[in-house]
C-alpha cells in the first residue's frame, strides 16, 4: 500500500481507502481501536493595496491524523508525510505514545450502532470557487478596494483587498466500520479602508462577504462601500464618562456573546465545573425571549449548505440539531462521546477533530433566533446607550462570567445614532448579561457559521474617561 | 541538558574552504533528510526569478513537536506530530509572490517556484552563483541529532504539578497540567547568496486549577518555557512553583470583589505585565503597517511618545528565551533594537521588504508561523529597560488605585492605537496599601499617548516566565515581554465597581 500511495500522488489519491488502511495497520500493531483522518486543502489569495496587488499566494498541503486506543488507554500522532516510511512512523509513534498513558475509564470510540453521515449531497462545495482566471481574481480586490477609496474623500489610506478562494477535503475512518468523507469550498472577498479626519486622526475598518459558491458572494463593490461607510463613521470617535446603560450589541459582535454561551455550555467545561453554565441544565439562565440553536444540518435560504454544515462530526456521528437554550431554559449541554460518558449522557454529535489530539467541542451553525424588533426600534427605544461595534481583547471569563472588553461603537442620544465612541470598556457578568437581555433584532443573517440578531443588554458599566 | 556544544561555524558554502567540512547540523539535515542539494536550491531560485524580480528566497521547515497531559491524577493524554514543507517567495518591488508545498521532491519544489515567480513580469534574472553562511549566535544549544526525548522525565513533570496543586489547598477540585516541545529546524536561501540554518527548541509547562467553595468556582493557571531543555524547569519554574501560582490565583479569586470602573492611578507588577508594551507601543511600531502609513505611530520617530523615564527594547538575542531567535525566518540575525529611548521613539522593527523600501536597516525581525506562511515584521522579546524606584514606593505613592501583577491577553488597533489587556490577578490600593483583590478587568488606553504617563519605574526588571504566543494577520509566533514595576497617573480600568 504504501509504495502504492506514493505514485498515486498525482493522481485523485484515494483518502477513504489511505484512511481505512491505517486504521488496519495500527489494529495490526496491536491497538484494540484506532480512527484516522485524512485532510486536504488548497488555497488561493491575493491582496490588492492602493491598486497595486501586494501578495499573491497559490499552494496546498495535506496531512494525516491517527489516534489509537490500547483498551482504555490512548494516544495520537499526525504528520504531512505521505510516503511509506512516513505512514509507518505515524502508526509506530502512535502506538509507542499510548503506552505512556494511563487508563481512563471514560475513553474510546462511540458505540458501533450511532456511526452514520447525513444522506444526500449537502452543497458544500462548487469547484467554481477556482473557476476565475488569475487576473480576474485580482479584479476582484482591486474593485472592492477603489470601492472603498472612492466613496468619499476622507478614505485617504488602505490596508487593501483581498479575493480568497479555498478548498478542502476530510476523510474520516475508524475500526468500528465508519468510513466517510466530504468536500467544501470557499470563496471571499474583504476591503480594510483607512478614513483621516482634519485633525488627522486615523479610523479603519473592514468588510467581508463569504461564500460557499461564486454566485453568492456579494459584488466587490457593496463590499467595498459597506467597509468604508463603516469605517467613516468611527471618524471624531471619543471617550464617554464611566457610567451604566444599556448596551446595544450589533449582529458582528453579539454573536461573541452567543459564542460565550455554546463554550459555556460544552461537555468539557460542565464535567470540570468550569463553567458558569455547569449544573443549570433545564433551569431558567437567560431573559424568557432568549433562543439558541446548534444546527449542524442547515441549509441556507440559497439552497446551499451552511458554513457550520457537515455530514457527520469529528468522531463520525451523523450531525443534528440541537436546542441550547429554548426560551430562556437551559436544555442540552454540547457533548462529544467523552464528555457524554463522564456527564452520564449521549453525545449531541459535536465532536471536533484536528489532527492529533483528543476529540474536541465544536459548533456547527449556531445562533440566537431572531425577535420582532428592527435593529432602528431597538436603538430608538434608548435615550443614552452605547452602540458596540467592535469589541477587544480577551476579557470572558467562562469559570465565573465575568465579562470586561475593549469596545467601540457609537452612542446613542435620544434614539438616534449621534457619534463615534472609542476607548471605553463595557464589564458586567454573563450570568445577569444574559438575564438582562431586554431586546432581541428581527436582523439574523448568516455571514459565517455563527450568527446573532442585534441584542440589547441592561445594567452593563461603560467605563472611560 | 547537554549544552555548550557550538553547532554554528563560520563557514563559506559551498566553497571547498577547510571550513567546510564542518557543515552545520541544521543544514546537513535537509540535506540528508530530503535529498536536498546546493543545486536544487539554485535551480529553483532560477526558476523563482524566471520572470524578473528584485529578490527570492526559499525557506525549508521541518517541525516535531510532542505533547503530554496529565488531568483527574490520569495520564490521559500524548500525542506527536511532524510536518515539512517549503514556502518560495518572490519580492517584486512591493509585490510579494508566495507558494508553498509539503512534498519536497524536486518536481514539487520547481512547480512552487514557478507559481510564485508570476508576482513578476520581466526578464529572467539569474541569482547569485553559490551561498555564503554568516556567523550567528548559539543562543539556544541543541545536542547534535536533537534532544533525547526522555518521556518520562516530562511526565513527571506535570505529575509533580498534579501532586503540589492539590496539596495546596483542599479548595482546588480539579488539576491539569500539560507539557508540549517542538523542535524546529530551518534552512533559507537567498537569491542574494545568503543562506542560514537553525535549529529551534522551544518547550512548555502549564498548571491549570479549579477552585470551589460552595457556590463559587474560579480558575487558576501558571506557565514557563522557553528555548532551552529540561533542566530550565526548576527554582520559579518549578513544576511546584507553577502549581502553586495557579493555585494561589485561583482561591484569592474565591474571596475577590469587583473590579473599579473608570480612570484611576495603575501600578503594573514586573514580568508579564510587560505586554502593555506589546500591545500600546510594539505592534504600532513594525515597519510594515508604518511604511503603508497605517499605525498611529507612523511618521513619530524622533517625537516624544513617553514620558522621559521609558525606554523600550525588542532582543531577539537573550540565550534560551521564548522570543529568541539565532536568525530570524529570513535568515538574517536577530539583534537588540532600541525602539523608545528616554520617551523619544527611536527606530522600527523591519524585514527584508521594508527595510529595502523604507531605506533603513534591516533589525533582523522577519517571522512567519511556517512555510506555509509569508514573512513580516515581528517583535520578538520586548521589555521595558529597570528604573531606580523601589516598588513599595511605588505603591505606596498611590492614594486610590489599581494593582495588578498578572495578566491574561491583549489585543491593539494598530491605525488609532487603542489597545486593552486584561489583568488576571488585581488588587486594589488605598492610602498607599495593597488591598482586596478584585475580579478579571481589561484595562484600555491610547498606545500614543499611554506611556506618556508613566511617572515611577522600579528598579526591579523582570521577563515573563516564557509562555506569549502573539498573533498578527492569522499567524502565530512564539515571543516574550518584560517590566519593571511602573505606575501610571492615569489608566481606564474595566469594572464594574465604584
Amino acid at each position: 500500500m504504501p509504495e502504492a500511495v506514493f505514485q498515486a500522488e498525482k493522481a485523485e489519491l484515494d483518502f477513504e481507502s489511505l484512511a481505512a488502511d491505517i486504521v488496519a495497520m495500527a489494529v495490526k500493531a496491536g491497538a484494540s481501536d484506532a480512527e484516522a483522518v485524512v485532510s486536504e486543502g488548497d488555497e488561493f489569495s491575493v491582496n490588492v493595496r492602493m491598486g497595486q496587488v501586494e501578495t499573491l499566494t497559490e499552494s496546498g498541503s495535506r496531512a494525516l491524523g491517527l489516534r489509537v486506543l490500547f483498551g482504555k488507554r490512548s494516544a495520537s500522532a499526525s504528520t504531512s508525510d505521505f510516503t511509506a516510511d512516513g505512514i509507518r512512523q505515524l502508526v509506530e509513534g502512535a502506538v509507542a505514545l499510548a503506552k505512556i498513558t494511563e487508563e481512563d475509564p471514560f475513553t474510546g470510540l462511540p458505540e458501533t450502532g450511532e456511526f452514520g453521515s447525513l444522506p444526500g449531497d449537502l452543497k458544500l462545495y462548487f469547484d467554481d470557487v477556482y473557476s476565475l482566471p488569475a487576473e480576474e481574481r485580482i479584479n476582484m480586490a482591486r474593485w472592492a478596494e477603489s470601492s472603498a477609496l472612492s466613496y468619499d474623500k476622507r478614505i485617504t489610506n488602505s490596508n487593501g483587498a483581498s479575493f480568497d478562494a479555498s478548498t478542502g477535503r476530510k476523510v474520516l475512518a475508524n475500526s468500528r466500520g465508519f468510513v466517510g468523507g466530504y468536500r467544501t469550498s470557499y470563496a471571499g472577498i474583504s476591503a480594510v479602508p483607512l478614513a483621516k479626519d482634519e485633525n488627522g486622526a486615523m479610523q479603519r475598518d473592514f468588510w467581508f462577504s463569504g461564500a460557499r459558491r461564486m454566485a453568492d458572494l456579494e459584488s466587490p463593490e457593496s463590499v467595498g462601500k459597506e467597509a468604508a461607510r463603516r469605517t467613516l463613521r468611527r471618524l471624531g470617535a471619543r471617550r464617554m464618562p464611566t457610567q451604566q446603560v444599556p448596551i446595544v450589541f450589533a449582529p458582528e459582535t453579539a454573536r461573541s456573546l452567543i459564542g460565550s454561551i455554546f463554550e459555556a455550555a460544552s461537555g468539557d467545561a460542565v464535567w470540570r465545573s468550569a463553567s458558569f453554565l455547569a449544573g443549570k441544565l433545564d433551569e431558567s439562565i437567560a431573559a424568557a425571549g432568549l433562543t439558541v440553536i446548534d444546527d449542524n444540518t442547515m441549509m441556507l435560504r440559497n439552497g446551499v449548505g451552511g458554513f457550520g454544515t457537515s455530514p457527520f462530526d469529528g468522531e463520525g456521528l451523523p450531525s443534528r440539531r440541537t436546542v441550547v437554550v429554548e426560551n430562556g431554559v437551559l436544555r442540552n449541554y454540547l457533548l462529544n462521546t467523552y464528555t457524554a460518558r463522564k456527564l452520564g449522557m449521549k453525545s449531541t454529535h459535536n465532536a471536533s477533530r484536528g489532527l492529533a489530539g483528543t476529540p474536541g467541542i465544536g459548533a456547527g451553525n449556531l445562533y440566537l433566533e431572531p425577535g420582532t424588533h428592527s435593529p432602528e426600534e431597538i436603538i430608538a427605544a434608548i435615550p443614552n446607550g452605547l452602540y458596540v461595534t467592535g469589541l477587544m481583547g480577551f476579557g470572558t471569563n467562562l469559570v465565573t462570567g465575568d465579562y470586561s472588553r475593549g469596545a467601540t461603537g457609537l452612542w446613542i442620544e435620544n434614539g438616534q445614532l449621534a457619534h463615534a465612541v472609542e476607548e471605553v470598556t463595557i464589564a458586567g457578568n454573563l450570568v445577569d448579561m444574559l438575564r438582562n437581555v431586554t431586546a432581541i433584532g428581527n436582523d439574523l443573517v448568516f455571514r459565517g457559521p455563527v450568527a446573532s440578531p442585534t441584542l440589547r443588554i441592561d445594567g452593563m458599566t461603560l467605563a472611560g474617561a | 541538558m547537554a549544552n555548550g556544544r557550538k553547532l554554528i561555524s563560520t563557514m563559506s558554502f559551498p566553497a571547498a574552504s577547510p571550513q567546510s567540512q564542518s557543515e552545520s547540523s541544521h543544514k546537513r539535515y535537509f540535506f540528508e533528510k530530503f535529498g536536498i542539494t546546493e543545486r536544487l536550491l539554485e535551480r529553483c531560485l532560477g526558476e523563482a526569478l524566471s520572470a524578473g524580480g528584485d529578490y527570492a528566497d526559499l525557506y525549508f521547515e521541518s517541525v516535531t513537536a510532542t505533547s503530554l497531559g496529565v488531568d483527574e491524577q490520569i495520564v490521559k493524554s500524548a500525542s506527536q506530530g511532524t510536518s515539512a514543507g517549503c514556502g518560495i517567495r518572490v519580492l517584486s518591488g512591493e509585490r510579494t509572490g508566495y507558494a508553498y508545498t509539503d512534498n519536497l521532491s524536486p518536481e514539487r519544489l520547481l512547480h512552487a517556484a514557478k507559481t510564485a515567480a508570476l508576482i513578476a513580469s520581466g526578464p529572467a534574472k539569474q541569482p547569485v552563483q553559490g551561498f555564503t553562511e554568516a556567523s550567528v549566535a548559539n543562543l539556544y544549544p541543541v545536542p547534535l541529532g536533537g534532544f533525547d526525548l526522555d518521556l518520562a522525565a516530562r511526565l513527571e513533570l506535570i505529575l509533580r504539578i498534579d501532586r503540589a496543586a492539590r496539596a495546596y489547598d483542599s479548595r482546588i477540585v480539579q488539576v491539569r497540567a500539560s507539557y508540549s516541545e517542538e523542535l524546529r529546524r530551518i534552512l533559507i536561501a537567498g537569491s542574494d547568496g545568503s543562506f542560514a540554518s537553525d535549529t529551534q527548541p522551544l518547550s512548555r509547562l502549564n498548571a491549570f486549577v479549579i477552585a470551589k467553595d460552595g457556590a463559587v468556582t474560579t480558575r487558576g493557571s501558571a506557565g514557563a518555557g522557553g528555548r532551552s531543555g529540561l533542566s530550565q524547569y526548576s527554582g520559579p519554574k518549578s513544576p511546584e512553583n507553577l502549581a502553586q501560582e495557579a493555585a494561589r490565583g485561583a482561591i484569592l479569586q474565591l474571596g475577590a470583589i469587583p473590579a473599579p470602573a473608570g480612570e484611576m492611578e495603575v501600578v503594573l507588577g514586573p514580568g508579564w505585565p510587560g505586554i502593555l508594551l506589546h500591545e500600546a507601543v510594539g505592534h504600532g511600531l513594525e515597519a510594515d503597517f508604518n511604511r503603508k502609513g497605517t499605525s498611529a505611530f507612523s511618521g513619530l520617530i524622533g517625537r516624544p511618545v513617553a514620558s522621559s523615564k521609558v525606554t523600550v527594547v525588542d532582543n531577539g538575542t537573550m540565550a534560551g528565551r521564548r522570543g529568541s531567535l539565532n536568525v530570524d525566518d529570513e535568515g538574517s540575525p536577530t539583534q537588540e533594537t532600541v525602539l523608545i529611548e528616554n520617551g523619544v521613539l527611536k527606530g522600527y522593527l523591519t524585514d527584508k521588504l521594508s527595510a529595502r523600501l523604507m531605506g533603513t536597516a534591516n533589525t533582523g525581525s522577519g517571522r512567519r508561523e511556517s512555510y506555509q506562511s509569508i514573512p513580516m515584521p515581528r517583535m520578538t522579546n520586548t521589555y521595558m529597560l529597570a528604573g531606580e524606584d523601589e516598588p513599595e514606593d511605588i505603591i505606596r505613592s498611590v492614594k486610590r488605585g489599581l494593582y495588578a501583577p498578572n495578566f491574561g491577553g491583549g489585543q491593539v488597533d494598530i491605525t488609532n492605537g487603542k489597545f486593552v489587556f486584561s489583568a488576571s490577578e488585581a488588587y486594589l490600593i488605598e492610602d498607599g496599601k495593597i488591598t482586596a483583590p478584585v475580579r478579571d478587568a481589561t484595562l484600555i488606553g491610547n498606545g500614543p499617548e499611554a506611556l506618556k504617563y508613566v511617572s515611577m519605574v522600579g528598579h526591579d526588571l523582570k521577563l515573563d516566565e516564557g509562555i506569549g504566543t502573539c498573533g498578527k494577520n492569522g499567524q502565530s509566533v512564539p515571543v516574550g515581554v518584560g517590566m519593571p514595576t511602573i505606575k501610571l497617573d492615569r489608566m481606564t480600568v474595566g469594572g464594574t465597581g465604584r
